[in-house]
């Protein structure tokens, strides 16, 4: 934590606040009370062990999960106290890369992108909706693939297809759920320029969730290391690694012996 | 209680899981009539989800309740003629395909068919976290998912069962034709002769009911799917059983009533 609060000074408006935030699966408690800040047009990439709460974090950040206790100010809203259409105007203005893609198995690749497109805005015209699927699927460099199923793409295609369905919507924060699992270090490689080519293109800010350090590196203009359901150190990659913590070497050193 | 603090149970974690389990299940239902009553509508899911239960699942209710006339007929046909009564044969027939065999063959094969599919398609999405992605892009996954599928059932069903009992009457009418030379305008006069009003309106209502039940419970189980593929499994599973399970308890109700109003 030594790191966090001179991070918070003099970084700008806050688009991610979350204050004293506690979550708890029955027993098993996940977050113990974290306080986390993302900065506009900033890359913070989440490190931490599996099961160590992550992906809990961005789920509580775009509203699929309430916090047991403590505040998740999100672009000046409060997620935990908006419902219905308040609720919806805020998920418009934030984009969600699942670790699965969470494609629509029934749709093809025009149709997963257009669908939260003609879903949203009915009163777009189909032109609208091609031109906007297709800048989308430019931005992630699969305008080739519009007509295929998602059963019909690899693994890299369908992350890309993924964040090509969130940028459809022009959103200010991305949220990447493990962004490069499962991928081959090339593919990864190529995930993550993608994910600094949209930060650029779409002036976003994100929060990258992973495990991986290189990802976390190539990505991260701050990296955030979660252990034990708190946040260790908060920093640069330099700063957080530039550490004798063996909880933090051994994260370290097992990733790059790897 | 405090998130720290060990979790305890008002009665046993089994008791508790399953009052959780009604009161989600009642939630379910309250939630569906709050937003089929709101906007927007998703008219054109809608009529896509009602191609889906029913012109997909024709051929197998075509088939069923043709040879479903075709047997009842050739079973019962002894019992009346040794009463001198195989004339009865059309109205009995009647009675009984549009009243009661009908609806329930429909009823239950739908549970199979239409429920599993529900429960299995929704499980999947659920354990692919693709309804979470419909939420997280400000789609409401209950209204697109649900409401549209328990809306395909209820209109569907009911007329499923309508042509079930017609399909089934006519494999009756090819028995019965077979042996007495009997013309499908009078057979099906005949059979029509002892069915009321208040029969029509009790079968009616009867297969809104199932197709009501059979797309809440399929949406329900595979909306709640946990655990992986296992649970996608389980969901289709445990659709079709309770679903089956609750048209039987419905048709006795339902019959009970019908039979109360009759002599009230």
């Amino acid at each position: 934590m030594e790191n966090q609060e001179q991070h918070i000074i003099n970084k700008g408006e806050s688009v991610i606040a979350i204050k004293r935030l506690y979550k708890s699966f029955e027993d098993l408690h996940v977050l113990k009370g974290i306080d986390f800040n993302v900065f506009k047009g900033e890359n913070v990439a989440v490190l931490g062990k599996s099961g160590s709460g992550k992906s809990v974090l961005i789920k509580i950040i775009v509203g699929l999960l309430k916090p047991d206790k403590g505040e998740v100010v999100v672009l000046g809203k409060d997620i935990d106290k908006l419902e219905g259409k308040e609720l919806d105007a805020l998920r418009l203005r934030i984009g969600f890369s699942f670790q699965s893609s969470a494609l629509y198995d029934s749709m093809s690749v025009y149709e997963n992108l257009a669908f939260p497109l003609t879903m949203n805005f009915k009163h777009l015209g189909k032109k609208e909706v091609d031109a906007a699927v297709m800048e989308a699927l430019d931005a992630v460099g699969l305008t080739d693939k519009v007509r295929q199923m998602p059963s019909d793409l690899s693994g890299g295609q369908r992350k890309r297809t993924g964040i090509a369905r969130t940028l459809i919507l022009n959103p200010e924060i991305m949220l990447y759920d493990e962004p490069t699992s499962g991928l081959d270090p090339v593919t990864s490689s190529e995930i993550n320029e993608l994910i600094n080519e949209v930060q650029k293109r779409y002036n976003t800010s994100s929060v990258i969730i992973t495990h991986d350090l290189t990802c976390a590196k190539a990505t991260g203009n701050r990296i955030a290391m979660l252990i034990d359901g708190k946040f260790l150190k908060i920093g640069t990659f330099n700063e957080v690694f530039d550490t004798k913590d063996e909880q933090v070497t051994k994260f370290y050193n097992y990733n790059f012996i790897q | 209680m405090s998130i720290l603090s060990a979790k305890k149970y008002v009665f046993s974690k089994e008791t508790d899981q399953y009052l959780v389990g009604i009161n989600q299940a009642f939630r379910f239902v309250v939630r569906f009539f709050k937003e089929v009553f709101s906007r927007p509508f998703h008219f054109r899911e809608v009529i896509n989800q009602c191609f889906e239960v029913g012109l997909k699942s024709l051929p197998l209710i075509t088939v069923t309740g043709f040879i479903i006339g075709i047997v009842f007929t050739k079973q019962s046909r002894p019992s009346l003629e040794s009463f001198g009564a195989s004339s009865w044969l059309p109205s009995l027939m009647g009675v009984a395909l549009v009243k009661a065999l009908g609806p329930l063959v429909t009823a239950l094969i739908c549970a199979g068919k239409v429920g599993s599919s529900i429960g299995a398609e929704l499980g999947s999405m659920k354990v692919t976290e693709q309804i979470d992605a419909m939420e997280v892009s400000a789609i409401n996954p209950f209204k697109y998912l649900v409401v549209t599928r328990v809306l395909a059932t209820t209109i569907t069903i009911p007329l499923l069962a309508l042509y079930c009992s017609f399909v089934a009457l006519y494999g009756s009418y090819v028995n019965v034709h077979a042996e007495e030379a009997t013309g499908i305008i009078i057979f099906y006069k005949n059979a029509f002769s002892s069915i009321s009003f208040i029969d029509i309106f009790t079968s009616l209502s009867k297969t809104i009911v199932f197709g009501f039940t059979i797309g809440v419970v399929g949406c329900y189980k595979g909306y709640n799917a946990i655990q992986g593929t296992r649970g996608v499994g389980k969901a289709a599973n445990q659709a079709v059983v309770l679903a089956m399970f609750l048209v039987f308890l419905e048709e006795i109700v339902i019959v009970q009533v019908a039979n109360w109003i009759r002599y009230f």
